[in-house]
């Protein structure tokens, strides 16, 4: 029970994390439960899926299939993060301030809602496949286990939605002017390290092998497998061994951001003109 | 402007994956091979590979339940479903011994001896 627990509780950590994000970048969205509970759901129904196909998925590319599948994933949430954070940058103002109607607000709010749903689906997706495979191995195996099996995962699981809304809570202290920049810019960093993550399953892959040699070590200072390290893996994409790859990616993802939000955003929507 | 925008940007893109391709090639090929069966346990629990040169690991899964090989030291993560078979890439290592094992049964453990 306990390794279940561990197990299904490690998973839904990083989900919870960023679900949690979802949720305080939202807040102010009507409808936005929806949205984020439909990701959820589209993510755990795909994660079914992902595990049901996990060996024929594991044999395309050459043996390399879960890698790229992972890779292509992360790069899905990448775009919708970035996204998200140009959209805001031209809409966020109009939308936290009280210059808009409220209802034309809401529909706007929208658009950005279906990026964020695709990320919580992904995220999802992600960590649930692996759950979802080692539960229908675990349960196949030895049925006899199956209740404490059941308990180890549910508990598991609630400890993760904890994890989602302490970040919630936690981040909705925040005043309301403050937590739009906090969450941009947690956004950036959230998407800056998923592409990172996706650089080393490519170099897992052996589908990228420029620049693979690790920059520094500092495993002797903080672990990526201890909570906080994983914390902020997932938070702003830390990583004990980053490859050059990764760094330059890193990198490039918040200056593209940083640029496009300024070229963007600068430039003042129509309406709100009109309407000022 | 937003038109010419994403241009630059695919482009920027393209370029990148376009470096990136030949060194690609030329690398993948002088990788030492190893195996290794998991029935509970690892079979053989240690392996041995050269230093300096990237390794690939053929990881045979004869339980029912899915396994993930796993290795902090080697930065490897690989699910593998039950009764099957994954490759693991390691890229070239320093000498040393690095710990592996089964994430989801964190018994079964093995090494794998650099020299």
């Amino acid at each position: 029970m306990l390794a279940a627990l561990i197990i299904v509780f490690r998973e839904v950590f990083e989900a919870g994390l960023i679900i949690g994000i979802v949720l305080a970048v939202t807040r102010s969205v009507k409808h936005r439960n929806r949205w984020i509970a439909g990701g959820v759901l589209a993510g755990v129904l795909g994660a079914c899926v992902v595990a049901a196909f996990a060996g024929a998925l594991s044999q395309l590319f050459e043996g390399m299939g879960q890698e790229l599948f992972n890779a292509a994933i992360l790069g899905v949430a990448v775009i919708m993060l970035t996204w998200h954070n140009v959209w805001m940058a031209r809409h966020g103002k109009e939308m936290a301030g009280e210059l808009r109607a409220v209802g034309q607000a809401v529909a706007e709010g929208s658009k950005s809602l279906l990026a964020l749903a695709v990320v919580v689906g992904v995220a999802v997706l992600r960590e649930g496949s692996e759950v979802a495979l080692f539960l229908y191995g675990v349960a196949a195996s030895d049925g006899g286990t199956a209740m404490s099996l059941f308990s180890g995962g549910l508990l598991g699981l609630v400890l993760g939605g904890a994890v989602c809304l302490l970040t919630y809570f936690g981040l909705l202290r925040i005043p309301p002017r403050a937590l739009f920049t906090t969450t941009t810019v947690l956004i950036t960093l959230l998407a800056a390290g998923m592409a990172a993550q996706a650089v080393s399953f490519l170099e897992r892959a052996n589908w990228l092998t420029a620049l693979d040699t690790v920059v520094w070590d500092t495993s002797w200072l903080l672990s990526e497998d201890s909570i906080l390290g994983r914390t902020l893996h997932t938070l702003i994409g830390y990583t004990d061994q980053p490859t050059g790859m990764q760094l330059v990616i890193y990198a490039a993802v918040v200056l593209v951001t940083i640029a496009l939000m300024r070229l963007i955003g600068s430039e003042p929507p129509r309406r709100a003109v009109a309407a000022g | 402007m937003f038109a010419s925008l994403t241009t630059r940007t695919f482009a920027f893109a393209a370029l990148c994956v376009a470096a990136m391709l030949p060194l690609s090639a030329a690398n993948a090929q002088q990788a030492t091979e190893l195996q290794i069966t998991y029935d509970g346990a690892f079979q053989p629990s240690e392996l041995r590979a050269p230093a300096g040169k990237p390794i690939t690991v053929k990881v045979k899964n004869n339980t029912a339940k899915a396994m993930e090989f796993e290795s902090k030291t080697l930065k490897v993560e690989k699910v593998i479903p039950s009764k099957g078979e994954a490759v693991v890439n390691v890229r070239a290592q320093k000498a040393g011994r690095y710990e592996f094992f089964d994430e989801f049964n964190e018994k079964a453990r093995g090494n794998l001896v650099v020299e």
